[in-house]
């Protein structure tokens, strides 16, 4: 018999509670889709695994008074996508999570576990990213907010600091002309880790980008938010000039490794390329939006 | 065949294993359980060459809940310098490999095993074993391990007088090959690599085994055969075969991964040792680790021909990974690359090379794969070269009736030709391609099949039924198509036959699943056996009407008496003949046993179209169709199952499998998600042309399926992105990293 | 620590069991219930051998926590067929031969259902990708997707 607990509180107050108290080898469980399979590996041994999915803040989708979103973290991809709006507005974010594993892994992971495994490769993150969305943190000491770039600090790891839980994740509220989108470069079809992805959101008006954001995954020891290519499209009305210029930026963003699932020379090679299609897609649906 | 004079033959009938099967009742060996087992763990390297100078094990010992702890000390020894044949097997290596005696000879070589009360606590005790190692170079490639320093797996492997890592060899000569060449217009020699693959069986391997203090042996376990699980236990443990009962559970695949043991002398020696059945089951990290997968190879192919087409010459070199022990299937490789052709000339010649990776285990056609991707390589430049199309080179060359293959023997009728020339007239070989980056491949295959010992019983049940009962797991379906032939036979209805598989102790001796050889063999037995039934029925009905046996003919599943008796008696079924069978003579049943003969090679063709994504290197498969000469379909579905099975393996082969080791020596994808086997999404719907030339040497003309349908496969992929690229890429796996470095590296040359 | 106390709906009959804060859905279900018709090919959620629903939603069995099942509805392999006859998903692979070995089949089965409940007119691509997680090794796929077109196309028909 293992000598882990598992606790799941009802309020948030009661889990950073238990979590700050648990300390040390505590470990959140969300979809338990990384989780428990790094258990298994013997990878993580947690003493403690406190299991947020019956906190409201975590598994609620709601739209904001400014228009906006707040999904909670621990919203598994199959219920986000069941949502009647939010995919209508972040269709990128939708499918960068929508990605994460098969349709049984979509049942479970989130975008919160994702983020906090704090894998540069974690497909809902580049678009999360380029969203410019952010995330709320609570812990012993209150409550803060972090851009989704600044919590993953490296390869698994984070930072949030010692019993501080991911909550959910803000959206802004989007111009006209605005949209998003993401892809990943996967040998297979599916169920496979991005060796590159990428997400792009935009606002067009009148087909000039006035805002751009690039969040760029798999390619560095966290997931990037490339702003050479941002700027390269901001202000055109994205001629091949400027798509070309953005996607040497991505490019040249590239810090990746050589392993088992790409190398270095075919990384930076594929971030660029794909760039671009993700950015086809994006500017498509930001046209129509 | 459109025959219709069989009923069941030929027939698409629900498979009587199904129902369990789609309801989750059919028992596996993982679902067994045992009242008071215990569970079994082994603690594997964490070196991939290292001398183990002393085992400790006293610490795992005393952990509470631990009841046993075996070592190799613990089994039957095997020195190396003497040879122990099993079948194709030699026990001195499957001891080794089981545990590790001397040496630990790859990251993942099982150490010790240890017996608890919980799948925890045995893995806590292994942890607590002590090893002392003295750690080793080694060597992982088959460059590493043949290079002048390498390290030295084994002392007592020479080759050419000096201590080696080439264990053997094997060469096969045909005329001679010098000459050939010196007779061609055309000479295309290229040099090729495959990374070793996994038969990714879905279900890891599992046993429960309870030895009873009298030594008495129950093995339930998962393999592509029970009498050699109980063949291999008793060699490994001492404990006389006839103690051992070796119970085929349910197999989730194989494709021969199964076809050796791991995990069941283990449990037998910790059964033993504790006095309780102990279950083991692998993780899939174990099965990727230490179980088999079939061998990286190095090759080079040399063809010669004619302007006209006529292949004068065929040469090939083939190196090929046995992992830490030997015995890699250089026979297939070698053996097979040039046999589907009519060459006057060939020299093939193989090397087993061992190194620190896990032993290879049979894998669908073992070897042959790998010599085909070579030769098939090759001949498409082959027809470049000569501006022919390259099926219409296959066909002009085409082994057939008559035609002496390199390996040995001289043809009989065979239907490779046919594979051909069904290809060559296909609607998806003239279908023109629409795409920029598309490519058409082709490629063909050739496996030796094979016949051996196999054992059927046939019983009439009380009530008129049939039980068949037959001595071979059924990995793919193969008791509905016994059921089929018994079922015809009698002239009966398919649902009234049953068939089990027999435990070793209820069937007569049958080798394994294995070789293409199982409906082949256990057709022939049960024949014979359903024919001697039906011998028996008549002698019944002739009793009751008083009449000669001769005078009696069994038709439509009836007894009718003949000539002037036909309008005496009426016909009897074989319910009311089951009613009576007390009264005149007893149980009505019967059985044979043989060592089959016959099983011809087994040959196919295959077209592959792929597009190809230049930007990001991924090559997609967009169809493909595989013509196979089968003999005879006896379970169409069946025969396309394996058809498609093999398409899908070879696809697999081609574009993402493969085993990737660290610098530490260990292998760095062991799992599922880096392991790339093909996902539903990745693949065509896999189009079947079957070709039904039966084989004379059997009753209903049956010919080996199950492992031709792989062998030509990465060729006719790699062929098919030569098409779409114009790059000719010698290195497997064509994944997208070496697809787009291809690529770029020939736009590079065509600027320079 | 001790046991856990799980309260649940199995097959639609409510089931109480302990467990171990490690155990998995997938060990309680083979090793505590004896219900062994959901197979562990590989633990991690990248084979879908294990495919059950929880609360309707298709998910792996080996990456649930057998602690996390208490008050939701569990259906597995062993509660698809009635007691007198089989779903037609299960007949329909039956008919074509969508199995071979079957160690996947009951995975694909659990995986197929959910699709067509949510999805009763799947396109090819659409049945291909929602199985991507269930990897079965004998088949090649062609007639496993078949078998759940097929069974969409008569459970519309008989629908109407």
């Amino acid at each position: 018999m293992s000598d882990i607990r598992y606790l799941a509180p009802q309020t948030l107050d009661d889990a950073v509670a238990q979590y700050a108290a648990a300390a040390g080898a505590a470990r959140i469980l969300a979809g338990g889709t990384d989780l428990l399979v790094q258990m298994r590996s013997g990878l993580k041994k947690p003493s403690t695994i406190v299991d947020v999915k019956k906190i409201p803040e975590l598994t609620a989708i709601e739209e904001t008074a400014d228009g906006g979103f707040r999904v909670g973290a621990a919203v598994a991809g199959a219920v986000l996508e069941e949502h009647p709006t939010f995919g209508k507005v972040w269709p990128g974010v939708l499918e960068g999570l929508n990605l994460i594993g098969s349709t049984q892994i979509q049942g479970r992971a989130s975008m919160g576990g994702n983020l906090c495994n704090g894998s540069p490769a974690g497909d809902s993150v580049p678009a999360l990213v380029a969203a410019g969305a952010v995330a709320t943190i609570a812990g012993p000491d209150g409550t803060r907010e972090l851009k989704v770039e600044d919590v993953p600090a490296g390869p698994g790891k984070t930072n949030l600091k010692p019993g501080e839980i991911l909550v959910s994740f803000t959206f802004p509220a989007r111009p006209k002309g605005s949209s998003d989108a993401y892809l990943r470069m996967i040998p297979r079809t599916e169920m496979d880790i991005a060796v590159v992805g990428v997400g792009v959101s935009l606002t067009l008006e009148n087909g000039t980008c006035t805002a751009a954001r690039v969040g760029l995954g798999a390619v560095a020891p966290t997931v990037l938010l490339v702003h050479g290519a941002a700027e390269a499209i901001i202000g055109t009305k994205l001629d091949d000039a400027a798509i070309e210029k953005a996607a040497a930026a991505c490019s040249a963003a590239c810090n990746p490794i050589d392993d088992k699932r790409g190398t270095i020379a075919y990384r930076t090679k594929v971030a660029g390329v794909l760039f671009k299609r993700t950015l086809a897609i994006a500017a498509e649906r930001a046209g129509r939006a | 065949m459109n025959d219709q004079s069989h009923k069941w033959i030929g027939k698409r009938t629900i498979r009587p294993d199904g129902a369990d099967k789609v309801t989750g009742r059919a028992a596996y060996a993982a679902d067994a359980t045992m009242p008071g087992m215990v569970w079994g763990k082994v603690l594997r390297s964490p070196h991939p060459h290292a001398v183990i100078k002393s085992i400790d094990t006293s610490k795992a010992e005393a952990l509470p809940g631990v009841k046993a702890v075996a070592t190799a000390a613990d089994f039957v020894d095997f020195p190396v310098d003497t040879p122990v044949p099993l079948g194709i097997q030699d026990m001195r290596w499957m001891s080794r490999n089981m545990l590790a005696k001397e040496k630990v000879l790859f990251h993942g070589h099982p150490i010790a095993a240890v017996a608890a009360t919980s799948e925890e606590i045995a893995a806590e005790a292994c942890a607590l074993i002590e090893v002392d190692y003295d750690v080793l170079p080694f060597a992982i490639e088959i460059d590493d391990a043949l290079a002048k320093d390498a390290p030295i797996l084994h002392d007592f492997i020479e080759f050419e007088g000096r201590k080696s890592n080439i264990a053997g060899t094997l060469e096969h000569k045909l005329g001679d090959v010098e000459a050939g060449f010196a007779e061609a217009d055309v000479i295309v020699e290229r040099s090729f690599t495959t990374k070793p693959v996994h038969q990714g069986y879905i279900e890891t391997h599992a046993c429960v085994v309870s030895v009873a203090p009298d030594d008495r042996t129950t093995i339930w376990s998962s393999s592509q055969g029970q009498f050699m699980v109980r063949a291999m236990t008793a060699y490994l443990t001492g404990i006389p075969q006839s103690h051992i009962k070796a119970i085929p559970a349910e197999i989730g695949g194989g494709f021969g991964g199964k076809t050796i043991v791991y995990l069941e002398p283990v449990a037998t020696i910790l059964s033993k040792k504790s006095g309780r059945p102990v279950k083991m089951v692998m993780t899939r990290e174990e099965v990727m680790r230490a179980t088999g997968p079939t061998s990286g190879s190095k090759s080079t192919v040399k063809i010669g021909a004619k302007k006209d087409g006529t292949i004068v010459a065929g040469q090939g070199t083939f190196y090929l990974q046995a992992g830490c022990l030997p015995g890699s299937p250089i026979r297939g490789a070698a053996g097979c690359a040039f046999a589907p052709y009519d060459i006057k000339n060939v020299h093939s010649f193989g090397y087993d090379v061992v190194s620190n990776r896990s032993k290879v285990a049979a894998y669908r056609a073992p070897g042959a794969p790998i010599g085909a991707f070579a030769v098939e390589c090759v001949l498409d430049e082959v027809a470049e070269k000569l501006g022919m199309d390259p099926l219409k080179l296959r066909l002009k060359n085409a082994a057939k009736e008559g035609t002496k293959a390199a390996h040995g023997p001289t043809f009989p009728r065979i239907g490779y030709a046919e594979t051909v020339e069904e290809a060559l007239n296909s609607t998806h070989y003239k279908t023109p391609l629409t795409g920029k980056y598309q490519g058409r491949g082709v490629a063909s295959g050739f496996w030796f099949n094979a016949g051996g010992e196999s054992s059927a019983q046939v019983n009439i049940t009380e009530d008129g039924n049939v039980v068949v009962t037959t001595g071979h797991p059924d990995i793919g379906g193969s008791r509905a198509s016994i059921a089929n032939i018994t079922a015809e036979l009698l002239g009966i209805d398919y649902d009234q036959v049953s068939v089990q598989i027999g435990d070793t102790a209820t069937i007569g001796y049958s080798n394994l699943t294995g070789g293409s050889r199982v409906l082949f063999a256990s057709a022939m037995v049960v024949t014979e056996s359903t024919e001697q039934v039906i011998e028996q029925l008549k002698g019944r009905a002739a009793k009751i009407w008083g009449i000669d046996p001769s005078q009696v003919v069994w038709e439509n599943g009836e007894a009718r008496p003949m000539g002037e008796h036909s309008a005496n008696f009426p016909s009897m079924s074989l319910e009311e003949l089951a009613a009576k069978a007390n009264a005149t003579g007893g149980p009505i049943g019967a059985g044979s046993q043989s060592n089959t003969v016959g099983a011809e090679g087994g040959f196919a063709t295959h077209v592959c179209d792929v597009e190809v994504d230049v930007d990001l290197g991924i090559v997609r498969v967009i169809r493909y169709t595989c013509f196979q000469d089968v003999g005879r379909a006896i379970h169409p579905s069946y025969v396309e199952g394996q058809l498609q099975g093999g398409m899908a393996q070879g696809i697999g082969w081609a574009l993402n499998e493969e085993y990737i080791y660290d610098k530490n020596g260990r292998v760095d994808n062991p799992g599922f998600l880096d392991y790339r086997m093909p996902v539903c999404s990745d693949l065509p719907m896999l189009d079947c042309g079957i070709i039904e030339i039966p084989n004379p040497k059997h009753p209903q003309g049956v010919r080996g399926v199950g492992e031709v349908p792989l062998v030509p496969g990465p060729a006719a992929v790699r062929n098919a992105v030569y098409d779409a690229l114009g790059i000719r890429i010698d290195d497997l796996p064509l994944s997208p990293p070496s697809v787009l470095a291809a690529i770029d590296a020939n736009s590079r040359q065509a600027a320079e | 620590m001790a046991k856990i106390h799980v309260s649940t709906t199995i097959n639609g009959e409510p089931t109480e069991f302990l467990c171990d804060p490690a155990d998995t859905v997938l060990d309680t279900l083979r090793d505590t219930l004896g219900l062994t018709g959901s197979k562990e090919g590989c633990g991690s959620g990248d084979c879908g051998a294990c495919s059950i629903t929880i609360d309707g939603r298709l998910v792996c069995s080996c990456l649930v926590l057998a602690a996390e099942a208490d008050g939701h509805e569990i259906e597995t392999i062993e509660g698809m067929a009635g007691s007198d006859h089989l779903h037609p998903l299960q007949r329909k692979f039956l008919e074509t031969a969508a199995l071979q070995c079957g160690i996947c089949t009951p995975g694909f089965l659990m995986a197929a259902k959910s699709l067509l409940e949510k999805n009763p007119d799947p396109t090819e691509t659409e049945v291909r990708y929602w199985l991507a997680g269930n990897l079965c090794r004998c088949t090649g796929y062609d007639k496993i997707v078949r078998a759940v077109m097929e069974t969409a196309a008569e459970m519309r028909e008989g629908a109407r």
